[in-house]
């Protein structure tokens, strides 16, 4: 097994919790797992990647080569367009729908949202809906997370005891919301892929 | 039962490494992709139950000091930095080759090529070939872990500084890493030769004489180094040499393994039989290594006629910026995978101030009466979030060179006549290389007006502690600063209009003015406040 992702954002929209949860559930699965960041000055406001390796063999590289991603997994739908040099022809894009503006020449929110749907494999989501329906306002990390879980091949279980073991120190009520906003996003995946 | 990984990123091991092989103080000034090193020390309860040091030093020069003071008492000593900050350690760093060590010390220097977050993309080893110190350079968490262990063990073993060269992605890329058993810290024993760390020209000659003739034994420990291996191939029309990281960007394009005949170098000087081996037995030499063409160099030589050799100063490889697994392909001369290019749509989205930042309302008044009144052109800044605003929509600043460089150059140039001459400098930046020139400033009386923006945090880096919150003015004034010229005032919008009468009044100043605009960063705040509300 073999998922390659890219994860894409804004500097302070979190994208690390969604690897962390994905990255621990690898872990408990007992895979290999390569997880690269941006700190630093990018992080004030400006584009963030993470490369998220898994695999059941050794993995080298701690860069996703290009062309290689099974995934882009984007909080923001023009960062997830950015690194489509790293997609591979059989990758997904799954990214929020929900622009986040803090540049004066952001793109027409309606074109950017023909860009994605031009990608044969795409997902696009209304994360911050969803998780405010699933009672977590600030959950759409974990909207994001389950809609991309539907595509890796890791148990939910697996998944959803990752968040219990990263958030269970924020109490039992921080668990079950992200669970139910994890769950809205893996349902909503479900549908789409049809 | 072995006990379970620890997801760690390459800083984290280093830190957790050194943890358990007994070390006795971290030492570090903040610097990307560095400052994760100290954090996790700070944050680990392992080095808290340990009592063991880790707090910021003021800059990476101090920090190097003590490190060399805590291994004057036979103690593990890791100090790190950001590659630049190692210029500014330097003097110590050099020398320390000459004291050499009591207890072991490894420097850890964290290169940025492609600058993600510097000023330049300078390769550390070649400081550390410099001074002729013995590198380790890690491919991946699990060696990064374990070179803690092999660096202090060869540190004693010669009585010599190590240096540990990461780079950015190995600092901030997390892995599995698997713990050894504890080692515990040394005891306090001062050097044999109590005149060991005295560095008068009649013992340094002396001792810089031992420290040559340590080269061979460190080369020979490379030779046998479990991090360096020879790895044959079949395929005998080239051999490769891979640094470090680079190694892993190798075998990424050979998932089935290498054809070639490989050396993966992972500690310095470079093994001179290995390499000649690679050399005898193959028609062309490929070297893969981050940062600048440091082995590629060693190996072609001045005159470039023996050995026919490939990188990135023949142009396989590109001849700055950070390596990755397609730039080494093409260097193996495979074809190219790519995904699409990014549509034309993808708008830029450079960083920027957060919002309710209080840098902003300081160049707001900064902007309106220097640069509106006099022209662009008069505005040193230095090194911090307060750089952002050389971009839109500020655009105000005319330098950031160094550390502490604002209030220098606003000098020189006040010394040319440059009318107004302003600095801007971050409070943590003013106390890492700030105050002697702001000392020189008071000595000249220079017609200078400094800003110093006092967000009691280091805020570029993280928001860790500043060393100068709460003593800013004290500090102007014991250096000599006229109490009279010394302006507090607090950057928010209300405060727009007395901001813009107080930087008037000291521009018309003549001599040393100093603003210090004073507000929290919001960032460190909001965590505060987070961490009050649990
Ligand atoms: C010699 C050196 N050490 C460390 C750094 C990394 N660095 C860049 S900005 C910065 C912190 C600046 O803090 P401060 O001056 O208080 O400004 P702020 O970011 O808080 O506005 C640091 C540590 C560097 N660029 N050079
Ligand atoms: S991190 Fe702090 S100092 Fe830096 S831009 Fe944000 S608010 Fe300003």
């Amino acid at each position: 097994m073999r998922s390659d992702i890219i994860l894409s954002g804004v500097g302070g929209q979190g994208i690390l919790s969604i690897a962390a949860v994905i990255g621990q559930a690898a872990i408990s699965a007992g895979l290999h797992m390569k997880q690269s960041e941006v700190h630093g000055m990018s992080q004030r406001g400006g584009d963030v990647q993470s490369h998220l390796r898994i695999s059941d063999k050794e993995i080298f590289s701690d860069l996703v080569p290009h062309g290689g991603a099974d995934m882009i997994l984007s909080v923001e739908p023009m960062e997830s367009l950015r690194y489509l040099p790293w997609l591979s022809k059989q990758g997904w894009i799954i990214t929020n729908s929900q622009p986040f503006v803090n540049i004066p020449n952001y793109p027409d929110a309606k074109a950017v949202i023909a860009e994605i749907e031009k990608q044969p494999k795409h997902i696009i989501v209304n994360a911050d809906e969803l998780a405010k329906a699933a009672g977590n306002s600030r959950g759409m990390n974990m909207v994001m997370a389950g809609a991309a879980s539907l595509f890796i091949d890791i148990p939910q279980e697996k998944m959803e005891g990752a968040i219990e073991f990263l958030f269970g120190r924020k109490g039992p009520e921080i668990v079950k919301t992200n669970i139910a906003a994890f769950r809205a996003g893996r349902e909503f995946a479900e549908k789409k892929r049809g | 039962m072995a006990k379970e990984k620890m997801m760690l990123m390459g800083d984290e091991a280093i830190a957790q490494g050194a943890i358990d092989a007994g070390v006795s103080g971290f030492y570090a000034y903040p610097g990307t992709p560095s400052t994760e090193i100290m954090e996790y020390a700070q944050h680990s309860k392992d080095a808290a139950a340990l009592n063991i040091h880790r707090q910021w030093s003021a800059n990476e020069k101090t920090a190097m000091e003590s490190a060399l003071g805590m291994s004057y008492c036979g103690k593990r000593a890791m100090v790190s930095m950001k590659h630049v900050g190692l210029n500014v350690a330097a003097d110590p760093f050099v020398n320390s080759g000459v004291t050499g060590a009591n207890g072991g010390i490894i420097v850890v220097a964290a290169d940025d090529p492609s600058m993600h977050s510097s000023q330049d993309e300078q390769d550390s080893r070649i400081l550390a070939k410099f001074a002729l110190l013995p590198i380790f350079e890690p491919a991946n968490q699990q060696e990064a872990y374990d070179m803690a262990f092999a660096g202090f063990e060869l540190s004693e073993k010669y009585k010599t500084p190590v240096m540990l060269r990461l780079t950015t992605r190995l600092a901030h890329s997390r892995a599995g890493v698997a713990q050894k058993s504890r080692l515990s810290q040394k005891e306090l024993k001062l050097p044999e030769n109590k005149r060991q760390f005295v560095l008068l020209p009649g013992i340094a000659r002396k001792q810089y004489k031992t420290l040559v003739a340590n080269q061979a034994k460190f080369m020979e420990e490379a030779e046998k180094s479990p991090f360096n291996r020879y790895i044959d191939g079949k395929d005998k029309s080239r051999g490769i040499i891979a640094c470090g990281l680079a190694y892993n960007y190798l075998m990424e394009n050979y998932p089935d393994g290498c054809p070639h005949p490989v050396i993966k170098l992972c500690q310095y000087p470079v093994p001179k039989k290995m390499v000649e081996k690679l050399v005898n037995e193959t028609k062309e030499i490929l070297v893969l290594e981050d940062g600048q063409p440091m082995v590629e160099e060693a190996l072609r030589g001045l005159l470039d006629r023996d050995v026919k050799v490939k990188g990135r100063i023949t142009g396989e490889l590109p001849r700055d910026g950070e390596l990755n697994p397609l730039f080494v392909r093409r260097a193996l001369g495979m074809a190219d995978i790519c995904g699409q290019p990014a549509p034309a749509i993808v708008a830029g989205r450079p960083p920027a101030f957060c919002v309710g930042c209080g840098h902003i309302d300081a160049y707001n008044a900064i902007k309106q009466v220097v640069t509106e009144g006099y022209g662009d052109g008069h505005v040193f800044a230095d090194i911090g979030c307060y750089t952002l605003a050389a971009l839109p929509p500020f655009e105000v600043v005319n330098s950031c060179v160094d550390m502490g460089a604002s209030i220098t150059m606003a000098k020189g140039a006040a010394d040319a006549g440059l009318f107004p001459a302003c600095a801007v400098i971050g409070d943590s930046t003013f106390c890492h290389s700030g105050m002697t020139g702001l000392l020189d400033c008071v000595i000249e009386n220079a017609n200078v007006v400094i800003f110093i923006l006092d967000n009691s945090a280091t805020a570029m880096t993280g928001g860790q502690d500043s060393h100068a919150t709460g003593r800013l003015s004290e500090i102007c004034k014991g250096l000599g600063v006229d109490e009279k010229h010394i302006r507090i005032v607090t950057p928010l919008k209300k405060n727009h209009d007395e901001m813009v009468q107080v930087i008037k009044e000291e521009i018309e100043h003549k001599g040393v003015s100093v603003i210090i605009p004073t507000r929290e960063c919001i960032q460190t705040l909001g965590k505060k406040n987070k961490k009050g509300g649990e």
